[in-house]
C-alpha cells in the first residue's frame, strides 16, 4: 500500500490495514461522542445558572457512559491486533495516559455524585468541569506525543518519562480543548433552548474561531518536527489530491459559522464533527502507516494471522450490533432536554 | 525491599484492581437482583416490587459508575505498567479483552442509560429488556475477564514463537482448564455478596425503623431480606461445592500454589486440615500449628491417604509468599462457613415465624452485610499470590513483565490513585450510606404508562438532594 508492507503477503497483509480501518473508526468515534460530553464539560464553568448546568449535564448523562466506552475499545483494540504498538506506547505515555484516567473519575463521578449531594455539590460541578478540561488536555498531548513520535527498539520504550512533555504537545493539549468545547458547544446548540440555547450559540463561535487557530497553528508547527511530513503534502502529485483537504475545511468553517448566525439546531453538530473527522483524516495522512511514529509500522506491530483473525470475526458480527443498540439509545433520548426537568420527559425511572 | 518500578507497579496494580472488583462483584449480582425484581413486578403488579427496583437502582447506578470508571484505569495499565506482559500474551490476551468490550461493554452502556432514565420513555417491556440486557453485560463481562485471568493461571492453546505467546488453539485458550470452574465460583461469589449486602441492609432498615414507620417501608425491607435469605440459603452450599471442585483443579494444574494455602512443606500423605498456623519460609517449616489429622487430605483428594503436593519440591525463587496466601485462603473459607450459619439460622427462624423480629439474627445479618466484599477479595488475594512468582504460571515471571518505566514515575501515580481513590471511595460510601439511611419509598400503584401523570419522587432528579424536602422544589438558583 503505497509502497508500504510490501514484504507481507496475503493475510498478513490485508488483516493489519482492515484492523488499522476499524480502530481508526473506533478512535474517530471515540473522538466524536466522548469530544461532545467532554466538551460539555468544559462549557459547564461558564454556565450562569444551576438550571443551566443541571440541563446540560442531563443531555449527556444516559450516554456518557457508552460514549466513554469507545476509549476501552481505543485501548483494548490496540492491545487486541496491535500489541507491540501497546506495548510501546503506553509505557511512552505513562503520565499523560494515567492523568488522563484520573481526570476521567473525577468527570465520571460527578455524573452520579452531583445529583445526590446537598452542601457539597459545588465539589461535584468543580470535578465535571476540572475533570473534563483536563482529561481533554491529556488527550491532546498524547496526540501531540503521537505525531512527535517515539523512541523505542522495535520491542518495547527506549526513552524517557518525559519525552511526551514538549511545546508542541502542550499545543496539541491546549488545540483539543478548543476542539471538544465547539463539540460541546454545538451539541448544547442542538439538544437545549432558549436562553440557554442562545449562549451555546456565542460559545459556539468562538471555540469555532479558537478551533482554526488552534488547527493552524498545529499545521504550520509540524514541518518544525523534522519528521519530514511536509513532504508527503506537499511533493508532487500529492499535492494535487490532498489540496481539497484544507479548502473544504475552510469552507465547512465558514458555512459553521453562517449556520450558528442563522440560528440553525442540528447541522452546526454535525458540521463540528465534520471539522473534526477533516482534521483526523489530514493526520491520517500525515502519519500512515505508522502506529508507533517515526519507525513501526502497522504491520511491523500486528498480532499473528490467527490472533486478528479471531478478534475480527467477533468484530464482524458483533460491532454493527453494537451500533444498532447504541443509535437506538441515541433515539431514546432524541429532542431537546425540557427547561424544567423534573416534570418533563427526563426524569429518572 | 527495594521500592522499584516493579514492586511499586505490583502495588499500584493490586491496589487499582482490589479497588476495582469491589463494584462489580457487587454489580454484577445486583443487575440480576433488579431484573428479578422487575420481573416480579410486571408478573404480579405488586408495587412492593417497583418500590425495591426504585430503591436498589440507586445503589446500583452509585456502584456501576464506581466500577466503570475505575475499570477504564484497569484497561490500560497492562500497558502503562506492565508493557512487557502485554508483549508477551497480547496475542493470546488481546483479542480476548476486545471481546469483553465489544459484547459486555457497549451492552451495559447503552441500556444502563435506558434503564435509569428511559423508564417513561419505552414503557415497562422494553424497560424490563433493558434491565435484563444489562444483567447479561455484566455476565459477559465476567465470562470474558475471568478467561483472561484463568489463562494466566492456567495457559492452555498456545504455542510460543519468538518469545512471545502466540494463539493456536482458541477453544482451549478461552475455555481453558481452570477457567469453567473459576467463573462459577465467581459470578455464584458475587450474586452472594449482593445477597448478604442486600440482607444486611434490608435487616439494618428493619432494626432501626420503629413499628410505626411507614407499613410499606418496612413491608419492603422484610421481602428483600427474605428474597436475599432464600439464595443465599440454597447458593451457599452449592457454592462451598463448587469452590471444592475448584480446589481440585489447583492441585492438578498448580500444585505449588496449592501446597502454599495448605501450609505444607513436605509432600504427604495423611496431610492434616490445617486450621492454623504460622508458617515460617526461612525455616521451611509451620509453628503452633492447629490441624485435624488426615481431614486435609481428604478434602483435596477426596481419600484420607490421599498424596498432597509440598512447598520443598520446589526451588525457593518458584514459590508463592506462603502467608499471605494461607491466610487469605482461611478468611475466605471462614467467611463462606458463616454465610452457611446464617443461612441456616434464617431457615430456622423462618419455621418459627420470627424471620423478622428476632433481633440478634438481624443483628448478625447486618454484620455480615461485607462479608461476600471480604470474601471475594480473599479469594482473589489467594490466587493471584498463590500464582507468583508468575504472572502466566509457568511462562513469565512478573518480574520480567513490569515497563520500562522509572520508580519515580510509578511512585508518584500510585500515590495520586491512593489520594484519590480515598477521596472518591469516601464520598460514594457516604451518598450510599444516605441512600440507604433513607430506604425504599414507596410508590403510588400505577404502572410506567401512567406515571407521567403522577407525582413522582424520582431519584437524583437535580432540584430535590437526598436529604430531601418531600413536595418541596427547590427554586432555579437565577
Amino acid at each position: 500500500m503505497f509502497g508500504f508492507g510490501t514484504e507481507y503477503e496475503g493475510l498478513a497483509f490485508w488483516l493489519p490495514l482492515i484492523w488499522a480501518g476499524l480502530l481508526a473508526v473506533a478512535v474517530a468515534m471515540y473522538v466524536i461522542v466522548d469530544g461532545f460530553d467532554l466538551g460539555v464539560g468544559i462549557l459547564f464553568k461558564g454556565a450562569h445558572t444551576e438550571n443551566w448546568r443541571d440541563r446540560m449535564m442531563f443531555s449527556v448523562a444516559p450516554i456518557w457512559d457508552g460514549n466513554e466506552t469507545w476509549l476501552i475499545l481505543g485501548g483494548g483494540g490496540l492491545f487486541a491486533v496491535f500489541h507491540v504498538a501497546y506495548a510501546v506506547l503506553m509505557p511512552a505515555l505513562y503520565i499523560p495516559i494515567i492523568l488522563m484516567l484520573i481526570a476521567l473519575i473525577f468527570r465520571g463521578v460527578a455524573f452520579e455524585f452531583r445529583f445526590k449531594a446537598e452542601r457539597s455539590k459545588f465539589l461535584w460541578d468543580n470535578a465535571f468541569f476540572f475533570g473534563s478540561l483536563l482529561a481533554t488536555f491529556f488527550q491532546g498531548m498524547v496526540l501531540g506525543a503521537f505525531v512527535q513520535g517515539f523512541a523505542n527498539d522495535g520491542r518495547q520504550f527506549t526513552g524517557g518519562t518525559f519525552d511526551f512533555l514538549t511545546p508542541f504537545s502542550v499545543l496539541t493539549g491546549i488545540s483539543l480543548i478548543f476542539g471538544y468545547g465547539l463539540l460541546g458547544a454545538t451539541w448544547c446548540v442542538m439538544k437545549t433552548t432558549g436562553e440557554l440555547e442562545i449562549w451555546a450559540r456565542r460559545m459556539a463561535v468562538r471555540f469555532l474561531v479558537a478551533t482554526i487557530i488552534a488547527m493552524a497553528a498545529v499545521s504550520l508547527w509540524v514541518p518544525f518536527l523534522g519528521r519530514q511530513i511536509e513532504t508527503r503534502w506537499f511533493s508532487w502529485p500529492n499535492i494535487a489530491f490532498l489540496a481539497p483537504i484544507p479548502l473544504v475545511t475552510a469552507y465547512v468553517a465558514y458555512r459553521l459559522f453562517r449556520d450558528l448566525e442563522e440560528g440553525r439546531h442540528y447541522r452546526p453538530f454535525f458540521l463540528a464533527i465534520g471539522l473534526f473527522l477533516l482534521g483526523y483524516l489530514g493526520l491520517g495522512i500525515s502519519l500512515f502507516p505508522y502506529n508507533v511514529p517515526p519507525n513501526l509500522t502497522i504491520w511491523d506491530t500486528a498480532n499473528t494471522v490467527n490472533s486478528q483473525l479471531f478478534a475480527l470475526v467477533g468484530f464482524a458480527i458483533v460491532l454493527p450490533i453494537t451500533f444498532a443498540y447504541t443509535a437506538y439509545a441515541y433515539y431514546v433520548f432524541r429532542g431537546k432536554v425540557a427547561e424544567e426537568i423534573s416534570g418533563g420527559g427526563y426524569g429518572y425511572h | 525491599m527495594e521500592f522499584d518500578a516493579l514492586l511499586l507497579s505490583r502495588i499500584q496494580f493490586a491496589f487499582t484492581i482490589a479497588f476495582h472488583i469491589i463494584f462489580p462483584a457487587f454489580t454484577i449480582g445486583l443487575a440480576s437482583w433488579l431484573a428479578a425484581l422487575e420481573f416480579n413486578w410486571l408478573r404480579t403488579g405488586n408495587p412492593l416490587y417497583r418500590t425495591l427496583f426504585r430503591f436498589w437502582v440507586k445503589v446500583f447506578a452509585v456502584s456501576f459508575g464506581l466500577g466503570v470508571v475505575s475499570g477504564i484505569v484497569m484497561s490500560y495499565q497492562f500497558g502503562t505498567n506492565w508493557s512487557r506482559f502485554s508483549e508477551f500474551t497480547g496475542n493470546v490476551l488481546g483479542p480476548i479483552i476486545a471481546y469483553e468490550v465489544i459484547t459486555a461493554f457497549f451492552l451495559e452502556a447503552a441500556f444502563l442509560g435506558i434503564m435509569l432514565f428511559g423508564w417513561e420513555r419505552v414503557g415497562d417491556r422494553l424497560h424490563f429488556f433493558a434491565t435484563c440486557m444489562v444483567a447479561l453485560g455484566t455476565l459477559l463481562s465476567a465470562f470474558w475477564i475471568l478467561s483472561a485471568n484463568s489463562w494466566m493461571q492456567t495457559p492452555d492453546g498456545f504455542a510460543i514463537e519468538n518469545g512471545k505467546a502466540v494463539p493456536v488453539d482458541w477453544f482451549k485458550a478461552v475455555f481453558n482448564p481452570s477457567f469453567p470452574l473459576r467463573y462459577a465460583h465467581m459470578v455464584l461469589g458475587c450474586y452472594l455478596t449482593t445477597a448478604f449486602a442486600v440482607a444486611g441492609m434490608s435487616a439494618w432498615m428493619l432494626l432501626r425503623h420503629p413499628h410505626d414507620a411507614p407499613e410499606t417501608k418496612l413491608a419492603a425491607s422484610r421481602r428483600s431480606l427474605s428474597m436475599a435469605l432464600w439464595f443465599a440459603t440454597i447458593f451457599v452450599p452449592v457454592q462451598i461445592l463448587i469452590g471444592d471442585l475448584h480446589g481440585l483443579g489447583v492441585l492438578k494444574y498448580q500444585p505449588t500454589k496449592l501446597a502454599a494455602i495448605e501450609g505444607n512443606w513436605d509432600r504427604m500423605a495423611n496431610m492434616p486440615l490445617r486450621l492454623f498456623a504460622i508458617p515460617d519460609e526461612v525455616a521451611e517449616t509451620n509453628h503452633y500449628e492447629v490441624g485435624i489429622p488426615k481431614v486435609g487430605s481428604w478434602v483435596l483428594t477426596h481419600a484420607f491417604d490421599g498424596v498432597v503436593p509440598g512447598l520443598k519440591e520446589v526451588p525457593r525463587d518458584e514459590r508463592p509468599p506462603v502467608w499471605p496466601v494461607f491466610f487469605s485462603f482461611r478468611i475466605m473459607v471462614g467467611i463462606g462457613f458463616a454465610m452457611l450459619g446464617i443461612g441456616l439460622w434464617s431457615l430456622y427462624l423462618r419455621l418459627k415465624g420470627t424471620l423478622f423480629t428476632n433481633k440478634p439474627f438481624l443483628t448478625a445479618a447486618m454484620i455480615m452485610t461485607p462479608s461476600g466484599f471480604g470474601a471475594v477479595l480473599f479469594g482473589w488475594f489467594t490466587a493471584e499470590i498463590g500464582r507468583q512468582p508468575y504472572v502466566v504460571y509457568g511462562h513469565l515471571r512478573t518480574a520480567d513483565a513490569v515497563s520500562p518505566v522509572s520508580a519515580q514515575a510509578v511512585g508518584a501515580t500510585l500515590i495520586i490513585f491512593i489520594v484519590v481513590y480515598a477521596f472518591v471511595f469516601g464520598f460514594g460510601s457516604y451518598y450510599l450510606a444516605k441512600l440507604l439511611r433513607r430506604g425504599p419509598d414507596p410508590v403510588e400503584d400505577i404502572r410506567g404508562d401512567d406515571l407521567g401523570k403522577k407525582p413522582k419522587r424520582p431519584f437524583s432528579v437535580p432540584d430535590e438532594g437526598l436529604e430531601g424536602r418531600p413536595g418541596h422544589r427547590a427554586q432555579p438558583a437565577e
